[in-house]
């Protein structure tokens, strides 16, 4: 992972988008961005009026100086334009190629039909061939595996060290290209064509060819366009006005006026924003399949989570033995620790530290379990447990599995134990009863540890607008519990698959937009019904095929950063162009009393800034014009920081910033180089 | 002069106090509510049956516009006909001759588009049947569409799911049965108990003091300028408008008028909010246009009140203001106050000559019809605002990070083209139509001298104000200008065609089609559309796109002229 706190203008990226902003020129990609296209046909009229003055001066026209400084003025706000699209481009594909770098030239162990193996090179892996990797080797591309288990160090792709453990089946079968297997070996189906994975196709949409304009940008770029027509309109009717009022205006000042009032800092930052954006979303480490997913993640209503791993850290742990009236605690905690020893979940080792922290050895206790019979939990028993040698039965499992039990043996299931169940689910917990030769022995209490912090980013969220919802296997009870004191709009309890696609279904319906987070391969109907689903990297391919994200780093918090890339995205484009259209205000009055003063001197009284002559007022205003390109480049990239204080408060401060300051900056701006300029003048 | 300025204050204070109250009243008929005229419901049963609509079928907003356009045609041709042969038709004691057919088909666009472009004299122009026929009839009905259109748009704007937007035949008829004809009524009588004429009698001889004789004219005025000035027309029975003695006898009379025009723009407003349950809302919509409007009325009254440098110079007192061209009956401040709600409204009646206002009250006169939403014609004023409310909506939507929405209605790229070309049209066929002007102007001053009374910046402003007038369907003059001649008549014409029917075809559009749209619940990320700061958004979006448009025409015209008297 290369680190995500590089400077914005890194010299090898500075070197390439400065000639692609030479390239960029080009009149078949330029039209695209109908704002700077404008600009550029002024700059080509600006260079045939200069050509003509070398060949036959005219005074009315000014010096030929004057008027190829004015070309020259209009042909860097091009680039500049240019180069603030190219040096996003730039950063954008690099982050992307240094993703790619590490799974590129793998050798592959490729088996055939017949199960030949043979070398071939990663990146002529064909989608649907089959490979093997041992430890100690690179994993050469995406795929499935199909069979075999081995440990996976996935750091490469997402930072984190400790190695993960895939499978064949089930939801853990995905393997990513770039990452290391530790042990064993496996069997993997490719399941990209090369030059089709994620990555590369981000990495194409970073590139102009497959960017497609998102519906904001469509719909702000008709704005844009609407506001360049009104200048086009302005500043054709001038001429005839100035023919009226005997005002000749030279052309340099006609093209000046119109190139400074049309909003060509939005419009020559508007893609730089769009691929930022996406950028941006690739340093959290999230690939986006397309542009406007990131849009839309700012506009979410609804984010449903998944409890354990974002709102509970990982699983539930033991936290009390509750033992039934008549029995001795001690006595208890060894039966439910005896059960428990080679229970691998994380429910029965956590039994097996809370009873080592009851200062109960569980070394001790091994010796029991020789030639005893582990009973593994089932859906149908609902319990586990051990049958130990001398033939004694120890089971751990739901209150009502044990219950079931007990009456069969006829034998009592005590109140006391009933009611202690009850209360520790009323507390969010879930209650594991031990029996022993089913004899009710008591009560082991598990609880959810909620992560901590996620309060107070709910509590992020709910300013934001957006509603969470919690999404549990487990019953309601407990579900109101972890909400309540983890902070959460709603949950969904007892929750099945199809539970959560019926509740982004009904969220829709009244207008919402909903994003969630999933993995496995029933989530895949439900992330691609939500406006905005990310996939997990570790999750299938159905899933990752479903989701319009994919998040690297596993991580159930990611969607919350989305959000905030997405807002921001939106924001930056708002406020930037508030800040182009406040501009013309500083403008007019730069450049509208130099077109008349000298004709009709009583308007010099509209020079407020005190300019020092008309051309160096005109001189001034496309400068300035030219250079607030280049110098809103590092916001345009970094995007706008969006603060959750409500919309109307975000707008006061942003109208305050960007309108306000849109207004002030250039008056200051334009005088300082109207001072600067009167110097050479 | 203090006494001038409390008569302004009280002029707004009435307006504004009657809006409110009639606001709710406006919105309880038009939701079908109980409400204080709905005795005369079997009336307008009658009229349904009559003429075959069923007023309850719902409408799609084509089929709005279908409706609204054909009855406009079918009026069209109605006032072509009464005028091209109005001479042979009853009704005509004076003799008037019948209009030629240019003339007739620019009265009859004029009055149909509720400008009231007036390139005749009432008094010689006219017979009286063509008075009330056609002049007062399509007063009534230019209004009332105006007015059910907005009402399809306050229908649309509802939190709900749906192409059905009400009947516009309902909407149109219940505008006229409920407001324009019982409130035309009132003003009437105010006008004919001051001395307003209301007879069908031909020309009254008297002999003068000074013992001339004279021919006054006459005939049914009272009736025709109560809805000129509540259906926001502007038209006037007499070629002097509300200068004339007869049409507006005194300050009464001129208080009553102009309570009048300003009463329908300020009470849409608050209908709107009444009838969306959005008071909040109307009170922003309100307090923007107040600001761009006090923003208008201030300086005018303060030149016009302080008198013309150039004739105090000449030793003309100047204390009671800028008095060329004002009726003494009125005063400076009320002739200002009264210029400028005629021309933020899309009224453009007269009571003094704008032509003769300091240069920088020209200008405010023109900005108010550049803008054209501060408050604005009757409904149609809000059909405006709605399209400037539509672009400050996205921007700002944009700047809180969100898609933007307008009353839980997403704003697309569909929306905003439609916004775009209404907020385009105006300053186009403003600058295009005085663009031209000025082209063939400058390039023969000599055969078109007769076009301007004035050459240099005032000229220039002349043609200016001619042109933003056709376009904000204002119809008042600055006078001083010879329109009367084909190239007038042609463009101006053209002009008040376009800019009547798109900007109204626009809004219903971009309403309809977000009507259709899901209703995006409101949550703390959604931006609220009835704050100040909204506001102040709005209003930047309505000086930066309408009136810094036109800030290099009006630096040649009243601008250079300004700094050049002072």
């Amino acid at each position: 992972m290369s680190p995500k706190s590089q400077s914005l203008f890194q010299p090898q990226l500075v070197k390439e988008a400065l000639k692609q902003s030479f390239v960029k020129l080009d009149p078949r990609l330029m039209y695209r961005n109908p704002v700077m296209f404008t600009v550029e046909l002024g700059t080509v009229v600006m260079l045939f009026v200069t050509l003509g003055l070398l060949v036959n001066p005219d005074p009315a026209q000014g010096s030929f100086a004057y008027n190829f400084v004015v070309f020259l003025v209009l042909l860097l706000t091009l680039l500049f334009a240019n180069f603030a699209e190219a040096i996003a481009e730039a950063r954008g594909k690099a982050q992307a190629e240094s993703l790619r770098k590490t799974r590129e030239e793998t050798p592959a162990r490729v088996i055939d039909e017949k199960g030949n193996i043979s070398s071939v090179s990663s990146s002529q892996l064909q989608k649907g061939q089959m490979f093997v990797v041992e430890a100690g080797e690179i994993i050469p591309t995406d795929g499935e595996i199909i069979e075999g288990l081995a440990t996976i160090d996935e750091s490469a792709i997402t930072g984190e060290s400790a190695p993960v453990v895939r499978e064949a089946g089930g939801d853990k079968s995905s393997v990513t290209g770039g990452t290391k297997v530790l042990s064993d070996r496996i069997r993997v189906v490719v399941t990209t064509q090369p030059g089709e994975s994620f990555l590369d196709k981000m990495i194409a949409l970073v590139e102009g060819a497959a960017r497609q304009k998102t519906p904001n940008e469509i719909a702000l770029t008709i704005l844009l366009a609407g506001f360049t027509l009104v200048f086009v309109i302005v500043c054709v009717t001038l001429q005839p006005f100035a023919v009226y009022s005997k005002t000749p205006i030279a052309i340099a000042s006609f093209i000046a006026l119109f190139v400074c009032l049309i909003p060509t800092t939005i419009g020559g930052l508007l893609s730089a924003i769009g691929i930022a954006g996406m950028d941006r979303a690739l340093r959290a480490n999230v690939i986006t399949k397309s542009g406007k997913a990131v849009e839309t993640a700012g506009d979410i209503d609804v984010l449903l989570l998944d409890k354990t791993g974002t709102i509970t850290i990982g699983n539930r742990k033991a936290t009390h033995f509750w033992p039934a009236p008549g029995v001795d605690e001690r006595q208890l905690i060894e039966l439910a620790t005896t059960a428990s020893l080679t229970d691998e979940t994380p429910e029965g080792k956590s039994i097996v530290e809370l009873a080592r922290e009851q200062n109960v050895d569980p070394q001790q206790l091994q010796t029991h379990l020789q030639g005893a019979e582990l009973i593994k939990f089932t859906a149908e028993t609902r319990s586990s447990g051990v049958t130990l040698a001398n033939g004694t039965r120890i089971r751990k499992g739901a209150s009502d599995a044990i219950r079931q039990l007990a009456t069969k043996a006829n034998q009592p299931f005590p109140q006391e134990v009933t009611q202690r169940a009850e209360a520790v689910a009323s507390n969010g917990g879930t209650p594991l009863v031990v029996s022993e030769n089913d004899r009710v022995m008591g009560v082991v209490e598990l609880q959810d540890i909620i992560k901590p912090g996620i309060q107070e980013r709910f509590e992020r969220l709910r300013k934001m607008g957006i509603k969470t919802v919690m999404v549990t296997g487990d019953n309601p009870l407990t579900a109101k519990f972890i909400a309540e004191k983890s902070g959460v709009d709603d949950f969904i309890a007892e929750a099945k698959p199809e539970d959560k696609m019926t509740y982004i279904r009904t969220e829709q319906q009244s207008g919402k937009l909903v994003a969630m987070m999933g993995d496995g391969t029933n989530d895949a109907p439900a992330l691609a019904q939500a406006d905005v689903g990310v996939a997990m990297n570790s999750g299938t391919q159905a899933a990752k095929e479903a989701g319009n994200m994919v998040d690297l780093d596993n991580d159930p918090t990611k969607l919350i950063e989305v959000v905030e890339i997405g807002k921001q995205l939106l924001m930056t484009r708002g406020t930037l162009t508030t800040f182009s259209i406040a501009n013309d205000v500083a403008k007019y009055f730069a450049i509208v009393p130099a077109l008349f003063m000298v004709a009709i001197p009583s308007l010099g009284a509209l020079n407020i800034m005190h300019l020092e002559s008309p051309q160096s007022a005109i001189l001034s205003a496309v400068i300035f014009n030219a250079i607030i390109i280049p110098a809103l480049v590092p916001l345009a990239l970094r995007g706008v920081a969006y603060k959750p204080i409500g919309a109307s408060a975000l707008l006061r401060r942003n109208l305050l910033v960007y309108g306000l300051g849109g207004v002030i900056v250039p008056f200051i701006g334009i005088k300082l180089i109207d001072l600067l300029v009167g110097v050479f003048m | 002069m203090n006494q001038d300025l409390l008569g302004v204050l009280v002029m707004f204070g009435l307006a504004l106090g009657l809006a409110l109250p009639l606001g709710r009243f406006l919105a309880n008929v038009f939701r079908g509510d109980k409400n204080a005229l709905d005795f005369l419901a079997p009336v307008e049963r009658g009229i349904f049956r009559l003429s075959g609509i069923d007023a309850n079928r719902e409408m799609t907003w084509q089929q709005h516009l279908v409706a609204l356009l054909t009855i406009n045609l079918v009026w069209f041709v109605l006032a072509m006909a009464v005028l091209c042969t109005q001479g042979v038709l009853p009704l005509n004691p004076d003799h008037n001759p019948s209009m030629s057919p240019d003339l007739a088909f620019n009265t009859a666009i004029s009055f149909l588009v509720n400008c009231n472009l007036q390139h005749y004299s009432g008094e010689s122009g006219l017979s009286y049947l063509s008075q009330i026929v056609v002049i007062t009839f399509l007063q009534f009905v230019s209004a009332a569409t105006g007015i059910a259109a907005a009402v399809v748009i306050f229908n649309a704007l509802q939190a709900r799911t749906t192409d059905k937007l009400g009947n516009f035949y309902n909407y149109f008829v219940k505008s006229l049965t409920r407001l324009l004809l019982p409130g035309s009524l009132i003003i009437a009588l105010i006008l004919a108990f001051n001395g307003t004429p209301m007879t069908l009698a031909g020309k009254q001889e008297l002999v003068t003091l000074q013992g001339e004789s004279v021919a006054v004219s006459r005939g049914p005025v009272a009736a025709m300028v109560a809805i000129k000035e509540l259906g926001t027309n502007g038209g006037g029975f007499y070629g002097a408008n509300s200068a004339h003695p007869l049409e507006n006898p005194n300050f009464l009379t001129n208080v009553v008028e102009n309570v009048a025009l300003t009463l329908i723009p300020l009470a849409m407003i608050f209908a709107l909010g009444f009838y969306l349950k959005r008071k909040r809302l109307a009170w922003m919509i309100f307090g923007v246009m107040t600001v761009g409007f006090v923003a208008l009325l201030a300086p005018t009254i303060y030149y016009e009140m302080h008198g013309n440098p150039a004739i105090a110079q000449m030793g003309v007192d100047q204390n009671l203001g800028a008095l060329e061209g004002k009726e003494m009956r009125f005063g400076a401040a009320a002739s200002a106050y009264w210029s400028i709600t005629n021309t933020v409204i899309s009224c453009g009646s007269i009571n003094s000559m704008h032509d003769s206002f300091m240069p920088l009250s020209g200008l405010c006169q023109m900005l108010g019809m550049m803008t054209n939403a501060f408050y604005g014609g009757c409904g149609v004023g809000l059909l405006n605002f709605f399209a400037y409310l539509i672009i400050a909506v996205f921007i700002a939507g944009l700047m809180v990070g969100r898609t933007p929405e307008f009353l839980g209605k997403k704003i697309e790229a569909r929306e905003m083209k439609i916004a775009v070309i209404v907020t385009l049209l105006h300053p186009l066929l403003i600058l295009a139509g005085t663009a031209m002007t000025a082209h063939l102007y400058a390039g023969n001053p000599t055969e078109y001298a007769g076009w301007l009374a004035n050459p240099g910046f005032h000229g220039f402003s002349e043609m200016l104000y001619e042109f933003t007038s056709a376009s904000a369907n204002n119809g008042s003059g600055f006078e001083g200008l010879g329109d009367n001649t084909p190239w007038w008549n042609i463009s101006t014409g053209v002009v008040l065609l376009l800019s009547r029917f798109l900007p109204i075809i626009g809004p219903v559009a971009i309403a309809g089609l977000l009507a259709r749209k899901k209703v995006v619940p409101e949550s703390a990320g959604t931006l609220p559309a009835d704050t100040a700061t909204f506001g102040v958004m709005v209003l930047a979006v309505i000086v930066i796109i309408a009136a810094l448009a036109f800030f290099p025409a009006l630096a040649l015209g009243p601008i250079a002229e300004h700094f050049s008297l002072y």
